[in-house]
C-alpha cells in the first residue's frame, strides 16, 4: 500500500508498504529516519516515542496505515537547524546520554512533559518518564537533564 | 618555547579531571547517531535465524526445499554451508555457528534465511522443516557434573579450588548458608544487529555492535574459512553492552548470507530473539560457612559454589575464577577453602555480565556477613570494618593487595550520609506507587549495607593490551590531533576519555576520534572495567611518542606526526590448579552501598527509598561519567535484587520480553548520592581504578540486607519476589 504522512513538517510518501508494517518500520526503513529506536518493538521501552498529531505514542505500536494523512514529529524534528532544542541540550550537558539508545524516546517524552508542565516536580517527572527504559544511567542524570531544561524555559 | 605536559594541560580545556561533553552527544540527542540497527545499504537484503524450540534434542532432518521456493528469498543456509570451522567460542571452541545434529539450548541457531523483507524471511523460516528426537535436558547445576554428558569430556567446564591456611581450624561463632542467584540479563536496549557487505574479491566488511572487534574478527574468519585480513570490522553505534556482546551473535550469520548471496545483508534481532541471542549472567548456588571469634574477627571462610554456564562454555572459565578468587569478599581471612564449579547444562548459555562472577559471590558473602553480625550481636558495618582489608592485605590467592583498599573508609562514608526522611505520605513514593496499593499501612522500613570487590582488567596471565594511534597535523593554522583505536565505545564514554587524554598529553584542544575498526591492532575487550585503564594507557603512550617528535613546536607546517603503539598492564600469573595460589589479578576495585527500603509486607512490594554509594576510582578522569557509571551499575544491582530474572522451566525461557523480564524504570530508582574517592593506584595510568563493575556488586546485597532488616526474613535468593516476602 501507499502511505502519505506529514513527517517533521514535510509531506512524505512511502510506497510498497506491507500492511503489517509499523510506523516505526516505515520511519526507519522507508523514510530514512532511524532516530526513533527499535529496542523492544512491543510498546514496553518507549525508545520509539514520537508525536502523532501532538500526542506521544510508541511508533512500534502504530500500524503504518493508521498514520495516513496525519502528522508525525520525530526526534529528528525537534532541533531548529543546528540549534538543539533545550531538552536535547540539557541531556548532553547533564550527562544523561551514555549509549544513547533510549535517548530519542526520552527526549521526546521529556519535551512533551515540559510542554504540558513547564515546572514539573520530581514525582511528576518520574511519572511522565516511567514508560521509557534506560539501562545505562540509573536515571539520575536524566532527572538532572529534565530539571535543567525546565529551569531554562 | 617548549612546554612540559603539566604546562600544556593548563593551556587547553577539556583535559583529564574535567567533564567535557561527549563527542557523540549531539548526534545521539538528535537521533542522528548511527547504531548497528540503523544501517542501510543500497540493494541490501534481510537475514533471519531459525532457532531450536527445544533445550536438548537430536536433529533427525532439516528440509529447506519449501523455504527456498518463497518469492523474495535469496538463500537458506544450514551448517553444511559454513565453509570454515563450524565451532567458535571465547575460551573453548565448543559452540556451532549452525547446529549440526544436536541442539543444546532453546534458541540455538539451526538455519539462516536471506530475503527481500524481514517478513518474507520470517515466512520462509516457517517453511523450513526440522524434525527432532527430543531428549531430557540437563538443568540442575548441582548435579550436572554427574548427569548426561553434553559435550565430550563431560559437564564440568572448570573447577577452581583455593586452599589457604588451615583447612580444619574451628571457631567460636559459625554461620552457614545456602544462597541462590537467578539468571540476570544484560538487557542492553540496542538489539544485536549488523550489516555485512560482500566485496568482489570474496572478502567481507561487517559493520557491527560489539565489545571486541578483533576477537570477533578472528572467530568470523575461522568460520568463513578466510584469512583474517579478508574480514574487516568497523564498529557501528552500540546501544549498550554490559558483557552481552562479548560473544558472537549474528556476526558470522550475516557474513555467511552476504558471501553466499553477493548482497549486503542486514540482521536485526527483535527483543525476544535478543533474549535467545546472547549469553546471560550465570545463575548460581553458593554454600558458605563463616567462622569467627567472639570479637567478630573472621577465622575461616569455606565455600562451595556452582555456576550454571548453560549449553556452551563462553567465558565460564574466567567467571568461575573470579567467583573463587573474590569469593570471601574484601576481607582479611587467613584460612580459606573455596571450590567453585562451572557447569554445562541445557539452560541458556551464560557468560559475561557486568560484575562477572563477583556479583554472585558478593550476594552470598555479604549475606553471610550480616548473618555473622546478627550471631555476634554486632552492627553489620562494625563486623565488616572489623575484617576489612587494607592496602597490604593478602588475598585468598596469596596475592598482596598493593594499592589502596579503603574498604572501611567506604563503609563509613555511606554510613555517615544523612538518612532519608521517614516513610512518605505521597503514594507515588510508597511501595506500589501510583497503583495506589497502600497509604502507608503495612509498610516497614529497613536499612542495609554491603561492600564488594572486583578485579579490574584481564587476569590469570592473559596478555592484555591495547593499541593506539595518535596523528597530529596542522588544521587551519593550529595543531589538531586524531586518535584511532579498535577499542569499542559501547556507551561508557571511552571516546570522551581518549579526547581528554590527548588534550592533556599534547595540549591540543581539537581532537577527533576516528572510527574504531580492525585496520589498527587489537584494542582488547570493552569489559572487566578495563578500557580507560588499558586503551587509556595506550593513548597516553602514543601521545608520549608524538610529543617527543613535536618537541614543543606549535607549528609543524606540512608535517604529519603519526605514532602507533601497544600498551600492556603489568603481567599476571596463572592460578595454581591445586591450591589456587597466584598473583592472578592486576588491580582491585571497591565500592560500598547503603540501601534504605520500604516494604509493604502485606503485598510483598518493595520500594528502594535511597541507594547511596561510595567508591574509590583512583583518579576520576571524567567525574560526570564516573558518577554515571556508578549510578548505572547500582541500578543494575537493584534490578537483580528485586526484579530481574530470566526464568527457566525445563531449560525453556518463560519470559523473553520486556513485558515479563522487568528492568528498573525511573519509578523504581531512588535518588543516589555518590561519594567518589580518588586514591591513586601507582601502577595504573594517572592512578585510575576501573569504575564500571564494582557498584554492581555491592548494590544487590545492600538492598536485600535492607529488606531483611525491614521484615526479619532470611531471604537467601535474588531476585527477591513478592511471594518470598508474603510467604504465599
Amino acid at each position: 500500500m501507499r502511505v502519505n504522512v506529514t513527517v517533521n513538517g514535510e509531506q512524505r510518501q512511502a510506497d510498497d508498504v506491507w500492511e503489517g508494517e509499523s510506523l516505526l518500520f516505515v520511519l526507519r526503513e522507508r523514510l530514512g529516519l532511524p532516530g526513533s529506536k527499535n529496542a523492544c518493538e512491543q510498546g514496553e521501552c518507549g525508545s520509539c516515542t514520537v508525536y502523532l498529531d501532538d500526542v506521544p505514542v510508541c511508533a512500534c505500536l502504530v500500524a503504518a496505515g493508521q498514520v495516513q494523512d496525519r502528522e508525525v514529529r520525530t526526534v529528528e524534528g525537534l532541533a531548529d537547524g543546528d540549534a538543539l532544542d533545550p531538552v536535547q541540550e540539557a541531556f548532553v550537558e547533564a550527562g544523561a546520554v551514555q549509549c544513547g539508545f533510549c535517548t530519542p524516546g526520552l527526549v521526546v517524552a521529556a519535551h512533551d512533559l515540559l510542554d504540558r508542565v513547564p515546572k514539573p516536580s520530581d514525582p511528576e517527572i518520574r511519572e511522565a518518564l516511567a514508560g521509557n527504559l534506560c539501562r545505562c544511567t540509573g536515571y539520575e542524570k536524566i532527572l538532572d537533564a529534565v530539571r535543567l531544561a525546565a529551569s531554562r524555559r | 618555547m617548549t612546554l612540559t605536559p603539566a604546562e600544556l594541560t593548563s593551556a587547553v580545556s577539556g583535559g583529564i579531571g574535567t567533564s567535557p561533553q561527549r563527542p557523540d552527544g549531539n548526534l545521539k540527542v538528535r537521533g542522528e547517531f548511527a547504531y548497528a540497527s540503523d544501517l542501510w545499504h543500497e540493494d541490501m537484503i534481510w537475514g533471519a535465524t531459525l532457532r531450536s524450540p527445544h533445550p536438548y534434542a537430536r536433529i533427525t532432518s532439516v528440509d529447506i526445499t519449501e523455504a527456498l521456493k518463497v518469492p523474495g528469498v535469496y538463500a537458506v543456509l544450514t551448517h553444511s554451508d559454513v565453509p570454515g570451522r563450524n565451532l567458535y567460542g571465547l575460551e573453548h571452541k565448543d559452540q556451532p555457528v549452525l547446529a549440526v545434529d544436536v541442539v543444546r539450548y532453546q534458541g540455538e541457531p539451526i538455519a539462516l534465511v536471506g530475503a527481500d523483507h524481514p517478513e518474507t524471511a520470517l515466512r520462509a523460516m516457517k517453511k523450513i522443516v526440522v524434525t527432532y528426537d527430543v531428549l531430557d535436558p540437563v538443568v540442575d547445576m548441582e548435579t550436572a557434573a554427574d548427569d548426561t554428558p553434553l559435550h565430550p569430556g563431560g559437564n564440568l567446564v572448570r573447577h577452581v579450588p583455593i586452599r589457604r591456611g588451615s583447612q580444619d581450624v574451628t571457631a567460636d561463632v559459625v554461620v552457614t548458608g545456602r544462597y541462590e542467584v537467578g539468571m540476570q540479563d544484560q538487557a542492553f536496549l540496542g538489539p544485536e544487529s549488523g550489516l555485512a557487505v560482500p566485496a568482489e574479491d570474496g572478502s567481507v566488511d561487517l559493520y557491527i555492535a560489539t565489545q571486541w572487534l578483533h576477537v570477533d574478527r578472528d572467530q568470523i574468519a575461522a568460520a568463513l574459512g578466510l584469512p583474517q585480513e579478508q574480514v574487516r570490522l568497523t564498529l557501528s553505534g552500540v546501544g549498550g553492552a554490559f558483557g552481552g556482546r562479548e560473544d558472537l551473535s549474528m556476526q558470522v550469520h550475516a557474513c555467511l548470507l552476504a558471501l553466499h548471496t553477493g548482497k549486503p545483508v542486514k540482521m536485526v534481532y527483535n527483543r525476544e530473539e535478543s533474549f535467545y541471542g546472547h549469553v546471560h549472567r550465570h545463575p548460581a548456588v553458593l554454600y558458605y560457612e563463616h567462622g569467627a571469634d567472639r570479637t567478630g574477627k573472621l577465622v575461616y571462610v569455606r565455600t562451595r559454589m556452582y555456576l550454571d554456564g548453560g549449553a556452551y562454555a563462553s567465558s565460564t572459565p574466567a567467571v568461575v575464577a573470579n567467583a573463587a578468587t573474590l569469593g570471601v569478599g574484601p576481607y582479611e581471612v587467613d584460612n580459606v577453602t573455596v571450590d567453585a564449579y562451572g557447569l554445562y547444562t541445557n539452560n541458556p548459555p551464560c557468560g559475561a555480565m557486568r560484575g562477572f562472577g563477583a556479583v554472585q559471590a558478593g550476594f552470598a558473602y555479604e549475606s553471610q556477613m550480616d548473618k555473622l553480625a546478627e550471631a555476634l550481636g554486632m552492627s553489620p558495618v562494625d563486623v565488616r570494618i572489623r575484617n576489612a582489608m587494607t592496602e597490604g592485605s593478602v588475598m585468598p590467592t596469596g596475592q598482596v593487595v598493593d594499592s589502596a583498599a579503603p574498604v572501611a573508609q567506604l563503609l563509613k562514608l555511606v554510613q555517615d550520609k544523612p538518612l532519608p526522611a521517614g516513610t512518605s505520605s505521597d503514594i507515588r513514593e510508597l511501595p506500589g506507587g501510583v497503583s495506589n496499593t497502600t497509604h502507608g499501612e503495612g509498610v516497614v522500613r529497613g536499612v542495609g549495607y554491603a561492600v564488594g570487590i572486583k578485579n579490574i582488567c584481564f587476569s590469570e596471565g592473559y596478555d592484555d593490551y591495547s593499541t593506539a594511534r595518535v596523528r597530529v597535523s596542522m588544521v587551519n593554522g593550529e595543531l589538531a590531533a586524531a586518535v584511532h583505536t579498535a577499542a569499542c565505545e559501547v556507551g561508557q564514554g571511552l571516546v570522551t576519555i581518549m579526547q581528554q587524554i590527548v588534550r592533556t598529553e599534547l595540549g591540543i584542544e581539537r581532537v577527533t576520534v576516528l572510527p574504531m575498526d580492525t585496520t589498527i591492532g587489537n584494542g582488547g575487550s570493552t569489559s572487566a572495567s578495563r578500557q580507560t585503564y588499558v586503551t587509556g594507557g595506550a593513548v597516553k603512550a602514543a601521545c608520549a611518542l608524538v610529543r617527543a617528535r613535536l618537541d614543543g613546536r606549535t607549528d609543524i607546517g606540512d608535517e604529519v606526526i603519526d605514532e602507533t603503539t601497544e600498551w600492556r598492564h603489568r603481567a599476571t600469573e596463572a592460578l595454581d590448579p591445586v591450591t589456587g595460589q597466584g598473583n592472578a589479578h592486576v588491580q582491585y576495585g571497591f565500592a560500598a552501598h547503603r540501601a534504605v527500603v520500604d516494604v509493604d509486607v502485606d503485598l510483598g512490594l518493595v520500594r528502594v527509598v535511597a541507594l547511596d554509594c561510595a567508591q574509590d576510582v583512583g583518579k576520576a578522569l571524567n567525574p560526570q561519567a564516573v558518577v554515571g557509571q556508578i549510578q548505572g551499575g547500582s541500578a543494575q544491582g537493584l534490578g537483580l535484587a528485586v526484579m530481574e530474572e530470566i526464568q527457566t522451566s525445563g531449560g525453556k525461557v518463560r519470559n523473553p520480553s520486556f513485558t515479563d523480564y522487568l528492568i528498573p524504570t525511573v519509578l523504581d530508582m531512588p535518588p543516589m548520592s555518590i561519594d567518589v574517592l580518588e586514591l591513586a593506584d601507582p601502577h595504573a595510568p594517572y592512578g585510575i581504578r576501573g569504575v564500571g563493575e564494582p557498584p554492581t556488586i555491592s548494590s544487590t546485597p545492600a538492598i536485600v540486607a535492607a529488606i531483611r532488616a525491614a521484615t526479619g526474613l532470611a531471604l537467601t535468593r535474588v531476585p527477591v519476589r513478592p511471594e518470598h516476602l508474603t510467604g504465599t
